[in-house]
C-alpha cells in the first residue's frame, strides 16, 4: 500500500460532494481524473483524510455550445476535448493544445476541471483558460459563483476556490471574427510539463492588430498574461519586427525560476522566441479567417 | 484503516467481486489480490506506462486510479488479449519483429498500442513514436516496437 489511508466517498450529485467536503473542511480532497493527485498520494506528498470521488456524478462532463462560445463541464476528459467537433470549430487552439496534455492514457482519464483546479502553472488548460478569459463556475455551501480566470489562479497550485467548493463548469466566451491563434510549447520529452509555453490570439482589422492576448505557462507561480506586450501590439500593423519586440516584452513580463530542468534565463529566452512564433502563427490564421 | 468497499469488476471477461480498502491502487489490486502479474509497476507516477491496462476499452494507468473506482468496469490486462499458442495479432507482431527483450514494458506497450490503433490513423512512424512516447522501454531502442505496431495496425483495423 503506497498511498496513505483515507476515507472514500463516491458522490452521486454535486450537492452530495459539497456536503461531504464541508464535513471534513481542509481535510477532504476532490478526486476527479486523479492523474495529478494519485502520484502525490503514491509518494505521500499529500495526506487527505477523505477523498470525494466525483467521477460518477452524471452530467458534469458535458461539452455544450453556448452563445457562440462553449461550456466545458468539469469532468470532461482531456480526450473528449481533443475530439470535440464543437471545440475544434470554435477553439481550435484547445484541440491543438490537447495533443500536448500528457499521453493518451492520461488524456483518457484526466479532466479539464481537475487540471484547472490543480492549477499547475506549466499545464496547458490553466494558461488557456487565462488566455480565453474563461469564466470559471464553482459551487459550494454558499451557492454558485463565477470567477474570472484572471482572479482564479492565486499562486503556485493555489486557486480562489474555497475548501468545500467544486469547480463545476468553465465557460469560454466566443472569440471575435478575424481571430487567429498560436500555441507553442517546449518540453524536453513529449507529454512532459512545459519548460515554457506561450499561447496567443490575434484579432485583425485589415492588416492592423485590433486586439492581441498572450498567456504564458511554466514561467511563474501561476499562468501569466503579458499585458505590456499585448498593449504594445494593439493598433499596430502586424509584422515580424513588432512580434519580435512583443516577444522581448513578454519575456520581461514572465517570472521564471531556476530549477533542475532549466535556468530562469533560458526560460525567459524561450518566452521571447515562443511568443514571436505564437503571434506570427496567430496573425497568419487571422488573415486567412 | 478505512472501511472496505465492495466492488464488482469484469476482469478479462470474467466477473469477480472483492472487498477493497479505498487506498488500494488498481494495479496493486490486479497484481496482488488477483495475481495478474502482467500488470507491471515501474514508476508508480504515471510516467513509464508499464502498468497500462484497458478500462472499458480505454488505455489507463493502473497506478493512477484506485481499485474502488473500477466498480462496474470492464478491465482488460495483457492476460486477457491472448495466450501462448493463441497470441493476439499484435503480440504475434511483437514476436515476429523482435519487439521485446526483457519484456517489462511489453504489456503496457501492447495495451497502449491497441488503444492507439483504435483512436489514431498512425499514418507514419513519427505518429506511432509520438503515440508510444508515454511508454518507456530501456532495452530495444524502440525501433522494433514501432515496426511491430506499424505492421500489425492494418490487420487489426480490418478485423474490427
Amino acid at each position: 500500500m503506497k498511498p496513505p489511508a483515507f476515507d472514500y466517498v463516491c458522490a452521486r450529485s454535486l450537492d452530495e460532494a459539497i456536503d461531504a467536503l464541508g464535513r471534513r473542511p481542509g481535510e477532504a480532497k476532490i478526486l476527479a481524473g486523479g492523474q495529478s493527485l494519485t502520484p502525490m498520494l503514491n509518494f505521500r506528498l499529500a495526506h487527505p483524510g477523505m477523498l470525494v470521488d466525483i467521477n460518477r456524478i452524471p452530467g458534469i462532463d458535458a461539452i455544450r455550445d453556448d452563445d457562440g462560445g462553449v461550456r466545458i463541464g468539469t469532468l470532461a476528459r482531456h480526450r473528449a476535448i481533443e475530439v470535440s467537433d464543437s471545440i475544434r470549430k470554435k477553439f481550435p487552439i484547445l484541440t491543438a493544445a490537447a495533443a500536448h496534455v500528457g499521453h493518451l492514457a492520461i488524456r483518457n482519464r484526466g479532466t479539464f476541471g481537475g487540471s484547472i483546479a490543480h492549477a499547475d502553472p506549466a499545464a496547458e488548460w490553466p494558461m488557456l483558460a487565462l488566455l480565453l478569459d474563461a469564466q470559471i463556475e464553482a459551487k459550494g455551501p454558499q451557492g454558485a459563483r463565477t470567477i474570472p480566470a484572471r482572479e482564479f489562479f492565486t499562486t503556485f497550485l493555489t486557486t480562489a476556490l474555497g475548501d468545500a467548493e467544486i469547480l463545476t463548469e468553465v465557460k469560454l466566451p466566443a472569440l471575435p471574427a478575424k481571430t487567429g491563434w498560436g500555441f507553442e510549447e517546449l518540453s524536453r520529452r513529449p507529454g512532459d510539463f512545459a519548460l515554457a509555453a506561450v499561447a496567443a490570439i490575434v484579432t485583425l482589422d485589415g492588416k492592423t492588430i485590433k486586439d492581441a492576448r498572450i498567456s504564458m505557462g511554466g514561467v511563474g507561480g501561476t499562468p501569466l498574461r503579458a499585458p505590456g506586450a499585448e498593449a504594445l501590439l494593439r493598433g499596430k500593423p502586424a509584422d515580424a519586427a513588432l512580434f519580435e519586440q512583443a516577444g522581448k516584452k513578454a519575456a520581461e513580463e514572465s517570472d521564471p525560476s531556476n530549477d533542475v530542468h532549466a535556468t530562469a534565463d533560458y526560460r525567459r529566452h524561450l518566452v521571447s522566441v515562443l511568443t514571436r512564433r505564437a503571434l506570427t502563427s496567430a496573425a497568419e490564421k487571422a488573415a486567412q479567417g | 484503516m478505512s472501511a472496505k468497499h465492495k466492488i464488482s469488476v469484469t476482469l478479462n471477461g470474467k466477473k469477480i467481486e472483492r472487498e477493497v480498502e479505498p487506498r488500494l491502487l488498481l494495479g496493486d489490486f490486479l497484481r496482488e489480490e488477483i495475481g495478474l502479474l502482467g500488470v507491471h509497476h515501474g514508476c508508480e507516477q504515471g510516467v513509464c506506462g508499464a502498468c497500462t491496462i484497458l478500462l472499458n476499452g480505454d488505455s489507463v494507468r493502473a497506478c493512477l486510479m484506485f481499485a474502488v473506482q473500477a466498480d462496474g468496469a470492464e478491465i482488460t490486462t495483457v492476460e486477457g488479449i491472448g495466450e501462448p499458442g493463441n497470441l493476439h495479432p499484435l503480440q504475434q507482431s511483437f514476436w515476429d519483429h523482435h519487439a521485446l527483450q526483457c519484456g517489462f514494458c511489453t504489456p503496457g506497450m501492447l495495451l497502449t498500442s491497441i488503444d492507439l490503433i483504435k483512436k489514431y490513423p498512425l499514418e507514419n512512424d513519427e505518429q506511432i513514436r509520438h503515440g508510444l512516447s508515454g511508454n518507456i522501454c530501456r532495452c530495444t531502442g524502440y525501433q522494433n516496437i514501432v515496426t511491430a505496431v506499424r505492421e500489425a495496425a492494418p490487420g487489426l483495423r480490418a478485423a474490427k
